[in-house]
């Protein structure tokens, strides 16, 4: 990667000055976001600092056991995120547990094969290829996820009396709850539909852009690209699917009754 | 009509607020349930069709609740909810065989054309015709009516016991909830009146 040019930390505090006149006009005609601004900005640089040096010393170590405790923490990370999102959730473990578990499973799953089989780094866990590839998976698998189960516990708990209709009417509980099921689906896979349409034309993938900045060849970075995205939609899909099975499962019983009371509610707000 | 082999059996239910109550309805006998508001009459026949978490046994003729799977328990005990629930854009569709039941939409005061309608137009009474209509459909052998008239005028009303006597007389077992005394005396055999979680008999 010969034609890679190396940034300075003056080109940063350079490209911050944009973000730094945001802040100024936001004083200038009080609209209060400078304060929100600043914090996030902060944030991010902090966060970024921090995982650039956790990375570097990470891949020199090379440990099986540190990559298996990031990739781990990384997991439970996006499973509280996904709990955190719901507006309604399930009460007890359930609530941490299901969209964790889906993501473990569809997300971290998929991952390890892509790891094995497509990518073949040697050995296959090698932090610099399974922490990215990781990263990107779970980012989107959350986002589907929490979509979906948000859509799921909100549509049953609105819509208890048709579906008790349904059920009353002699409908088993898949049956009964296949609507609103559909939909949550539906809004759990949306993202990445959309992503998906729209890459290449509206938008160039992160991932892809920063390959190219460095040096890589577009059809190489292309094709990386791509490995991810059908990485990404499998674990999406996969996970969205576990989770709401698994949520769906949980809030009806095997005498096909509803079980709201294992959902919490939100707090009552105008 | 024969009290000592109830169609429907119940025994020692309990749930929330309720019981452990136990008493039977027989084939073609309308039994009614009174009581104060908040006594627990809908959490009663909820609890009888199985849709909440409940103890006790509850037979319909020779088919034992426990031994059967819920829906099916659900198609032999119907239960029509105070509120009806809708879950497509138009009535046919929650039918099973719309054009089967078209020609009874006059038995509960409605145009044969209502089945064309959509139910976000229906009125609270319409709604709960239709409901009704609905939970005959399948032919159930016992019926947990929660306030079937609640909405309705008093002509609609007489028009609905008179399709519930024809239930009767096919030999249906009807457990109805009313506020309504004077309905109560009409329709019902027996009189029950809830309270304390206590079924008591209301001299006829
Ligand atoms: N799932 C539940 N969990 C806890 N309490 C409940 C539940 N369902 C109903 N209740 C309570 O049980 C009591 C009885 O409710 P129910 O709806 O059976 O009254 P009702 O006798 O049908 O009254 P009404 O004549 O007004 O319809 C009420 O106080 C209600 O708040
Ligand atoms: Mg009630």
């Amino acid at each position: 990667m010969s034609n890679y040019i190396a940034l300075t930390y003056t080109d940063l505090l350079l490209a911050s000055i944009f973000l730094v006149i945001n802040g100024l006009l936001s004083l200038w005609l009080h609209l209060g976001l400078e304060r929100k601004l600043a914090i996030a900005a902060v944030r991010m640089v902090v966060q970024l600092i921090l995982v650039g040096l956790l990375l570097k010393s990470l891949f020199s170590i090379l440990s099986p056991w540190l990559t298996l405790l990031v990739a781990t923490s990384m997991v439970l990370f996006a499973g509280r995120e996904v709990w955190a999102r719901q507006e309604r959730k399930l009460r007890g473990l359930w609530g941490f547990g299901i969209g964790t578990g889906a993501m473990a499973f569809a997300g971290a799953g998929i991952t390890v094969i892509a790891l094995t089989t497509m990518i073949g780094s040697d050995p296959w866990w090698t932090p610099r290829f399974a922490l990215p590839v990781l990263g990107m998976v779970l980012g989107n698998t959350m986002n589907g996820i929490s979509l979906a189960l948000d859509a799921l516990h909100t549509g049953i708990s609105r819509e208890r009396v048709s579906i008790e209709a349904q059920l009353l009417l002699g409908q088993t509980r898949w049956s009964a709850l296949r609507p609103v099921l559909r939909r949550a689906l539906r809004s759990g896979f949306m993202p990445i539909i959309n992503a998906m349409g729209a890459v290449g034309i509206v938008s160039l993938p992160g991932m892809m852009t920063g390959q190219i900045l460095s040096g890589v060849d577009p059809t190489e970075a292309v094709k990386y690209q791509l490995l991810v995205m059908f990485l990404i939609g499998g674990a999406t899909g996969l996970g969205v699917l576990a989770a709401t099975f698994g949520s769906v499962w949980r809030l009806t019983d095997e005498r096909d009754r509803l079980r709201l009371e294992r959902l919490t509610k939100p707090k009552d707000s105008a | 009509m024969n009290p000592e082999n109830p169609l429907l059996k119940v025994r020692a239910l309990t749930r929330l607020m309720i019981g452990p109550v136990s008493f039977g309805v027989g084939a073609g006998e309308c039994v009614a349930i009174t009581g104060p508001s908040g006594t627990g009459k809908s959490v009663l026949l909820r609890a009888i069709v199985d849709l909440d978490p409940n103890d006790g046994q509850v037979q319909a003729g020779d088919v034992i609740r426990a031994d059967v799977p819920a829906p099916d328990w659900r198609k032999t005990v119907a239960m029509l909810p105070a509120e009806s629930g809708w879950w497509l854009d138009h009535v046919a569709p929650h039918f099973q065989a719309p054009d089967r039941i078209r020609g009874q939409l006059p038995l509960v005061g409605l145009p044969e054309t209502a089945m064309e309608w959509e139910v976000a137009r229906l009125s609270t009474g319409e709604k709960h015709r239709l409901a009704l209509l609905r939970c005959l459909e399948g032919g159930p052998k016992v019926l947990l009516l929660d306030e079937p008239t609640a909405a309705l005028d008093h002509d609609t009303t007489l028009q609905i016991e008179a399709l519930l006597k024809q239930q009767l007389d096919q030999g249906t077992a009807i457990l109805i909830v009313t506020h309504d005394g004077t309905q109560a005396k009409r329709l019902a055999h027996r009189i029950l009146r809830l309270e304390d979680g206590q079924l008591q008999r209301v001299a006829a």
